[in-house]
This record gives structure tokens, C-alpha cells and sequence, in this order.
């Protein structure tokens, strides 16, 4: 149960870009150090922008970071190679946030659905193929049949349990879900949340789950990693964050949930003003210009994560 | 493609009596250019004397021309070396256009180099640079083909590269490389299966402007060998008698207007089907 399977150590990843004829470095991510134990959700959450997507596709090399170390299973996976790299490819898998997007309008959902297998030679035959593409699709809860239709034919919910078919076949360990219902509609959101708990259980898979949402991070994760402008500023069980917040920024997003009650108004910490440009980064704490608690210190110096109180929780801020 | 595909493609032709129309014309051109010896009334190159220059007549329905070959049947062989011209230029500028623009998209380094190249040959006026080709390789059949297709195969290169460059971008190439593909799987699996209707277009297009392209080479004496008969030899070979014998040059002349002009109708209807916002009308993406 404890064995730490995907281990991100200090992950720098930046990305060139052009404004008005300048060029720029963005630095998307810079210095994020997580690591995902076997069987268990953590939730990434965090505004737009923040780097949490780039965290994700990082891990399946989508993105070249800069610096840092991914290990899976104690491998190297930036530097993985032939028979290591299939492995990692096969393990590590993505689920996409537009369902709309992430299907080829021109394959069939059952060549869809294999693509990994075909890609990396898994199948037997063409008849382990068949089999198997109906098997996951039964297991995502669409028809065997539907292994012959294509995405339009297809509706947003459907599209999306199509798209987590193909992450989880042929058995991966890590899913890499970036904001997996984030396109869907509020009730299929939750029976894709189900969908991916109970295939989490079935399957025993892991997962990184990336959301602005932490209404939906909550309901998921097991640990919880709030990033800001690129860094972890919190990190902590679901339950202790969700609960008792303690980084300004953790109980801004907190108080920014909207409540089931209209009358109670959102009061308490609101955030003021817009984060800095993320091409021009303050040396202090990112979030100091916005920050209730902000002193001196801040503006200076940029908090590291450091365990505070009693409930095995990091957090990156100098004031507590 | 499944029945339900074809229906698709039919749709906007039959919403469109016109476009229909024109499909019915490339149809009645393929036909004539595949049974040309069954449906000419006469040889296209026997020559008589006796009837030489005569008018449209229940003998010869086109007239005659200046030997006294029957135009009606000349203009029916007309349609063989149109449809290879026109196949051979489509065929051409694909063949050349696919690698280099699907190629330039996902090496963008490569892509700078190629595209520069490609502008530079785009710079040219394209009857500009056939007859500049065809001085260098001298008239025939197979350099029209060339000569014309260099042409077209900078803009079909442009076109494919805009729509590598979209398609490569697409989330589910990403999730197919998170996967572990490689550029033959992304190109087969992935751009080439979404090229294919937004070629068609192009290629109904580029069949359409091959055809006046052929007939302007032919008839400044720089295409076909004169003795073949071809649309635009026909044109060349009679335009002194224009005052005498008109249609000698009406009858070519036509077919060449109607062929180009139902190739842009039929591509029209194409592109209409292909475009999102019309896609509602015709009903639903295929």
C-alpha cells in the first residue's frame, strides 16, 4: 500500500513566449516536489495558470521540463529509453479535460480506446483486441458496441467515459487526470467522479487529479496540493485542508466555494487584486501582493514548504 | 465509407440542383472519355477533303473542321487527354504537396526551410512558371502534366501545411504521443485520415484550373503534340478560321468553359458539406 510510485522532485518547466515582438520566459512550473503513494488520489487544485496541467504533462513527456527528477517505480522517467519507456508509457496515462477534443473525429472509439496497445504492440491477436476494447468499454460503462461508432455519434458523458477507456487500457498504474469533467455538465460530472472512483477501486489504479474545482478535489483526492504561480503552497490530507485551510491563499479558494445557501455570503478572506505577471515574478512569496498576512518578510524572501502543526501538513507561508 | 457516409456526401448536391448538374457534366466527360470509340460518330483523325470547313449539320452535329475531320468525335477524344491532364496535375500536386507540407508541420525547422522554398516557387505567375518549364523540358503530354503541376502543388503544399500545422496541435494527437507514438502512426493514424475531405476540395479546384491550364498551353503550341486531339489544340489549330468557321472554336471553347465551370460547382459543394457552419443543413458531421 505505501509504496511510492511516481516521485516529482523539484520540477522546473518554462516555456518560451512572445509578447508585442519580445520574447519572454514563462516559468510554468517552478520547483514542485510531489510524490504519489500506490492506490492513492492527490488532487492537484489550483487558479488557471497556475501550473498544475503543466505538472501533468511533464509526467507523460508531453512537455520537456527543465530541470528536476520524475521517477516511476524508482526509474527514471525523463530519461527512459526502449524497453523503460514503453513501460512508462503503458503506466503512466492521461485522461484529457475536452472530450470534444481528445477523440480523433475520424477513428473508430474501439481504435480509439486500443490506441496504446497498438502503439506499443500489446495485443495477441486481433481477437485479444476485440475482446479486450470490449472489456474496458464495459468497464467504463458504454456498450461493447460502441466500439465501432465514432465521437459524434456520441454524447459529452459518453465521449468522456471513451476517453477514460483509453487511459486504462491495457492496465496502467498512474492516471493523469487534468481537469477529467471540467467540460461536462454538473450531473455528468458526478457519474464520471463515480465512473473514476470506482475504477479506481476495481482497478487499483493511482492518480494525480488535476482540477480547479475543490468541491470536486475534495470529493476524490486523498491528499491534497494547492499550487500557486508554479509552486506547492500547501500539501496535506483532503480532510485537513479541506477542513482547517491554513495558507491565505488555501482559505481564499476555500471561502470562493460556493455554499448551498444564497444568504451566506462569501465573506472573510476575498481575494483582492490579480496575481503578478507571471513573466515577471516577485522575489517574495507570489502571493504576497494579494495576501492579507503579508509582511516584510514577504516581499523579500520566498517562503519554502515546511511542516506545520500536528496533521503532517507543508505549507509555504512565514506567517503561521 | 458506409451507406450512411454516402448519403452525407450526396446531401449538399442534391440541396443544390447546380451543383448536380455539374456532377452530371463530369460524369457525361468521364463516359465520354471511357468509350470514346463507341460514342464518336466518326475517326478523329480521318481526313476528307471533299467535306472540308462545313457548318453543323444531321451529318457532322459539331461541323467539320479545315481537313474535314469530324469536330463532334475530335471533341469526344478531347475528353481522354482532359481527364489525364487533369488527374495527372491533381495527382502531381498531391504526391508532392502531402509529404512536404504534412513534413514541414511537424519538423518546424525543416518547415522553415521548405515553406521559404515553396513561397519563392508561389511568387511566380503559374502559367509563368509552366511555360518557363516546359521551354526547359519541351512540349509533351507528361511535361503539361509537370509544367502545370508545379504550379498548383505550392498552394496544395500551403493548404495541407495550414491544416498539419491545426491537426498536430489537436488534443488527441497529444494524447496519442503522451501514448508513445511516433511520427509514421501520427501521420497515418491521426493527420492523413483528416486531410482527406479538405483534399478533395482542393483537388476538385486544382482539376478545374489544370483544365484551362492544359487548354492555354495547347493552344499556344507548347502541350499536347498537335495531332492529339485535345480541347485546346482544337482552339489552336482553327482560330484563323475564326471569321469563316466559328464553331470550330465554339464547340472546344464551350466544353472547356463547362468542364472548369462544373468542377467549381461540384468543389463548392464539397467545401459547403466540409464547412461547419453549413454542416447543420446538410446534416451532421461524417
Amino acid at each position: 500500500m505505501s509504496e511510492t510510485l511516481l516521485e516529482v522532485r523539484d520540477l522546473k518547466t518554462s516555456f518560451n513566449v512572445k509578447r508585442s515582438g519580445r520574447k519572454y520566459r514563462l516559468k510554468a512550473v517552478d520547483g514542485v516536489s510531489l510524490s504519489l503513494v500506490s492506490g492513492e488520489v492527490l488532487g492537484i487544485v489550483g487558479e488557471s495558470g497556475c501550473g498544475k496541467t503543466t505538472v501533468g504533462r511533464s509526467i507523460v513527456r508531453l512537455v520537456q521540463p527543465d530541470s528536476g527528477a520524475i521517477q516511476f517505480r524508482g526509474g527514471d522517467v525523463l530519461g527512459a529509453r526502449g524497453a523503460a519507456l514503453r513501460d512508462v508509457r503503458l503506466n503512466l496515462r492521461m485522461v484529457f479535460q475536452d472530450p470534444y477534443a481528445s477523440l480523433n473525429p475520424r477513428r473508430s472509439i474501439g481504435d480509439s480506446v486500443a490506441e496504446a496497445g497498438d502503439i506499443n504492440g500489446v495485443f495477441k491477436s486481433r481477437a485479444d483486441r476485440a475482446a479486450r476494447i470490449a472489456e474496458t468499454l464495459s468497464a467504463v460503462g458504454l456498450e461493447p458496441s460502441f466500439a465501432t461508432r465514432y465521437p459524434h455519434e456520441l454524447s459529452g458523458g459518453q465521449r468522456q467515459r471513451a476517453g477514460i477507456a483509453r487511459a486504462i487500457l491495457p492496465a496502467p498504474a498512474v492516471i493523469i487526470a487534468d481537469e477529467p469533467v471540467s467540460a461536462l455538465d454538473v450531473s455528468v460530472q458526478a457519474q464520471v467522479l463515480n465512473l473514476m472512483m470506482d475504477l479506481r477501486e476495481r482497478l487499483g489504479l493511482s492518480m494525480l487529479f488535476i482540477s480547479h474545482d475543490i468541491g470536486v478535489i475534495g470529493q476524490i483526492s486523498d491528499r491534497v496540493a494547492v499550487m500557486y504561480m508554479g509552486r506547492v503552497v500547501e500539501l496535506s490530507d483532503a480532510r485537513t485542508i479541506l477542513d482547517r485551510a491554513m495558507h491565505p491563499y488555501t482559505r481564499a479558494l476555500m471561502a470562493a466555494v460556493p455554499k448551498p445557501d444564497p444568504s451566506q455570503r462569501i465573506v472573510g478572506v476575498v481575494e483582492t487584486g490579480e496575481p503578478p505577471s507571471q513573466f515577471n515574478r516577485p522575489t517574495g512569496c507570489a502571493y504576497a501582493a494579494r495576501c492579507p498576512l503579508a509582511s516584510e518578510r514577504c516581499l523579500a524572501e520566498a517562503p519554502l514548504l515546511r511542516p506545520i502543526g500536528p496533521d503532517n501538513r507543508l505549507v509555504a507561508c512565514h506567517n503561521l | 465509407m458506409n451507406r450512411d457516409g454516402i448519403a452525407l456526401w450526396l446531401t449538399p448536391f442534391l440541396a443544390r440542383p447546380i451543383a448536380l448538374a455539374g456532377l452530371c457534366v463530369l460524369l457525361a466527360m468521364v463516359i465520354a472519355a471511357a468509350f470514346a470509340p463507341w460514342l464518336a460518330p466518326y475517326d478523329p483523325y480521318a481526313i476528307d477533303p471533299v467535306s472540308r470547313l462545313m457548318p453543323p449539320d444531321a451529318v457532322h452535329w459539331f461541323g467539320t473542321d479545315q481537313f474535314g475531320r469530324d469536330t463532334l468525335s475530335r471533341a469526344i477524344y478531347s475528353a481522354r487527354m482532359a481527364l489525364l491532364i487533369g488527374a495527372g496535375v491533381v495527382f502531381f500536386a498531391l504526391i508532392t504537396g502531402i509529404p512536404v507540407g504534412v513534413l514541414s508541420a511537424l519538423f518546424p525547422r525543416l518547415g522553415h526551410v521548405l515553406m521559404r522554398i515553396v513561397d519563392v516557387l508561389m511568387a511566380f505567375p503559374s502559367l509563368l512558371l509552366a511555360l518557363g518549364l516546359i521551354v526547359i523540358l519541351g512540349p509533351s503530354v507528361a511535361n503539361s502534366i509537370l509544367a502545370i503541376g508545379a504550379g498548383f502543388m505550392t498552394t496544395t503544399t500551403r493548404i495541407i501545411y495550414g491544416l498539419a500545422l491545426r491537426l498536430r496541435a489537436e488534443t488527441y494527437v497529444e494524447a496519442s504521443r503522451s501514448m508513445g507514438s511516433g511520427t509514421w502512426w501520427l501521420v497515418t493514424r491521426h493527420i492523413l485520415p483528416n486531410l482527406i475531405s479538405p483534399l478533395l476540395v482542393q483537388a476538385s479546384f486544382v482539376f478545374a484550373f489544370a483544365q484551362l491550364g492544359a487548354a492555354s498551353l495547347d493552344f499556344l503550341g507548347l502541350g499536347a503534340p498537335p495531332d492529339i486531339p485535345s480541347w485546346g489544340n482544337m482552339l489552336a489549330e482553327s482560330r484563323t478560321f475564326i471569321t469563316r468557321a466559328p464553331w470550330l472554336l465554339f464547340f472546344p471553347g464551350m466544353l472547356i468553359v463547362l468542364t472548369a465551370f462544373s468542377l467549381n460547382l461540384v468543389g463548392d459543394a464539397l467545401r459547403d458539406r466540409l464547412d461547419p457552419r453549413f454542416r447543420d443543413v446538410f446534416g451532421g458531421e461524417g
